[in-house]
């Protein structure tokens, strides 16, 4: 077994990517927009999408909800414990419609401790999805490689097992000791979303706690948007900026979302609101009583403001919050 | 003698085996209590890594996600995925605590599919953090309940890797030298591994269990350890900070 057998969804040619890059802003310009204009705006049929954070702690959920409200298509996603988020996406698969079309899986379907998406699974189950299987340092070093720049990155996880036979990794010989390693290929998504705590106007954020594998996803996609608990100066940027994680030529859009990571936890903010995550996933049931859930809480309402004030408002959060910051 | 039901026996048999000063990788539920338990009790100096970035963790309470705040609560580090599983890469972790869908003699682990690939009939997850753990950490631990549809002849999917195909398997592979899996702890006994044949072997049987029973739920022939000991059931002090405060809720140890 040299080579596994899985679809790659991206191309991991850096000189395609470096033609992107060339083309991106440089310059300090004002980027914040509101959700629905960055989704509308960045956000393309076909394109490849990556989600930051990790399932349900620091996730974008009102740029994911939005491509779910503006009925994006074929799409591909990459899944490293995705859990809220891709509960999310595959909400948009139903009724014959495709929102996730191809899916690279290290963790899906699942919300850890939570139990399994009843829906995620169904839409996993069908058949109807072009699948590839990585672990989830793997796709961590195949975002590394595009943000370094190269095609691919050694590594000596999956080896042996059914994960490298169903990945699109190849086994290759290492130069120096001869032995065998695996090439992870580069992965550049389109366009991603991920939530910080601050950002300034032209998306230099700051993320307090894990980065899970938000530094080079931020630098691997070649389209980024930002949402942001708060929105600082760029002098604040400016006084201390080992701080910044993100620097803004990555950022295409910053969106100001407080609470934008509800119902997932946000590290020093509030905590993740377990019996919506909960009802989500009873509302799963089956697809009669998920479409009235998703009516009410995404279809039926404008935006995530609503979204909250449907979920408990001011209130909840702060009940969150106390949750969060009692420990 | 101290009323205990079978999970929380699991959680204390597996705290038992993490030694104070070395290093874990963990994912939630019961191998979590196990390591928040060792922390706790003999091991207060137990580091406890989390594939989402969370680096030595003093836990204030059971983690819902490997990636939530507590996972970084009082750490050394929040750091990331990469620069987690990069110290596993190169051989900084001691243990890890895995769980799956099903287990074969050899330790490999299957938490993908069931069924075929192509249109499954159950859909799990998929490897998440585990296939790397199980790569690189030195030594593999695995907690499950024990029964004949977990404990199979052969896997519906390799997920993460035990011993392979058996001795010499895994270096032959291209895994990193001397690593693998070391023991299975069920709700019935912990077993090892035999060193020739790198099949699973029955080393303790909890109170009041036969070889025979142990034997009865699983598919595979298990070996025999040269001495089978009886494992030691919880201690009070044990049973009594899993209950207060490692799992007061009962998340787990109530399941």
């Amino acid at each position: 077994m040299t080579s596994g057998t899985g679809p790659l969804f991206a191309n991991p040619d850096p000189d395609v990517a470096r033609a992107v890059f060339r083309e991106k802003a440089r310059s300090l310009t004002d980027k914040t927009m509101t959700v629905k204009e960055a989704v509308s705006r960045f956000v393309k049929d076909g394109d490849y999408l990556g989600s930051g954070g990790f399932g349900t702690n620091r996730i974008a959920t009102a740029a994911l909800h939005e491509i779910l409200r503006q009925k994006k298509r074929d799409l591909a996603f990459a899944g490293h414990t995705a859990t809220h988020d891709f509960q999310i996406l595959a909400a948009g698969n139903m009724d014959g419609e495709k929102l996730l079309a191809r899916v690279d899986a290290a963790y899906i379907v699942g919300l850890e401790a939570r139990g399994l998406s009843p829906h995620a699974r169904r839409v996993m189950q069908s058949g109807t999805l072009e699948v590839a299987e990585w672990s989830n340092y793997a796709l961590a070093v195949r975002l590394r490689a595009a943000a370094a720049g190269v095609s691919f990155m050694p590594c000596r996880n999956m080896m042996g097992t059914d994960t490298f036979r169903y990945s699109a990794a190849k086994e290759i010989t290492c130069p120096f000791t001869g032995k065998k390693h695996i090439a992870l290929p580069a992965l550049s998504p389109d366009v991603s979303v991920i939530h910080v705590h601050e950002s300034d106007c032209y998306g230099n954020c700051r993320i307090k706690g894990i980065t899970v594998a938000d530094y080079e996803l931020a630098r691997a996609s070649k389209r980024l948007i930002i949402t942001a608990e708060r929105i600082i100066s760029n002098d604040d940027i400016r006084n201390v900026p080992h701080l910044t994680v993100i620097p803004s030529f990555c950022v295409d859009a910053v969106c100001h979302v407080p609470c934008g990571s509800y119902p997932g936890n946000m590290p020093g903010e509030y905590f993740s609101d377990e019996a919506h995550l909960r009802e989500w996933l009873q509302a799963e049931k089956d697809e009669t009583t998920l479409k009235a859930f998703l009516k009410k809480y995404i279809y039926d309402i404008p935006d995530f403001e609503s979204y909250l004030q449907l979920c408990g408002g001011t209130e909840k959060m702060q009940k969150l919050r106390d949750l969060e910051l009692k420990v | 003698m101290a009323q205990y039901n079978s999970i929380e026996l699991m959680i204390c048999v597996a705290a038992r085996l993490l030694e104070n000063g070395s290093t874990v990788g963990v994912g939630t539920g019961a191998p979590c209590a196990a390591a928040m338990l060792a922390q706790k009790t003999h091991a207060p100096e137990l580091f406890i890594v989390f594939e989402a970035g969370g680096l030595a963790p003093l836990l204030p309470s059971m983690p819902i996600s490997v990636g939530d705040s507590r996972t970084f609560h009082k750490g050394l580090m929040a750091t990331s995925m990469n620069d987690v599983l990069d110290a596993c890469a190169r051989g900084m972790v001691d243990y890890t605590f895995l769980g799956g869908a099903q287990i074969d003699s050899f330790g490999n682990l299957n938490s993908t599919i069931v069924g075929d690939y192509a249109k499954p009939s159950v859909r799990f997850p998929g490897s998440g953090g585990a296939n790397d753990f199980a790569s690189f950490c030195w030594r593999t631990m695995v907690m499950t309940q024990h029964d004949k549809r977990r404990f199979v002849e052969k896997l519906d999917f390799l997920t993460s890797p035990g011993y392979l195909t058996g001795p010499g398997a895994r270096e032959a592979a291209g895994l990193p030298e001397n690593a693998g899996p070391y023991k299975v702890i069920t709700d019935i006994a912990v077993m090892g591994f035999d060193e020739t044949t790198k099949r699973m072997r029955v080393e303790s049987l909890h109170p009041g269990v036969t070889f025979e029973r142990v034997q009865e739920s699983t598919e595979f022939k298990l070996l025999k350890a040269p001495r089978i000991t009886e494992t030691e059931p919880p201690r009070e002090e044990e049973l009594r900070i899993l209950r207060e405060q490692v799992d007061p809720y009962r998340y787990i140890i109530g399941r």
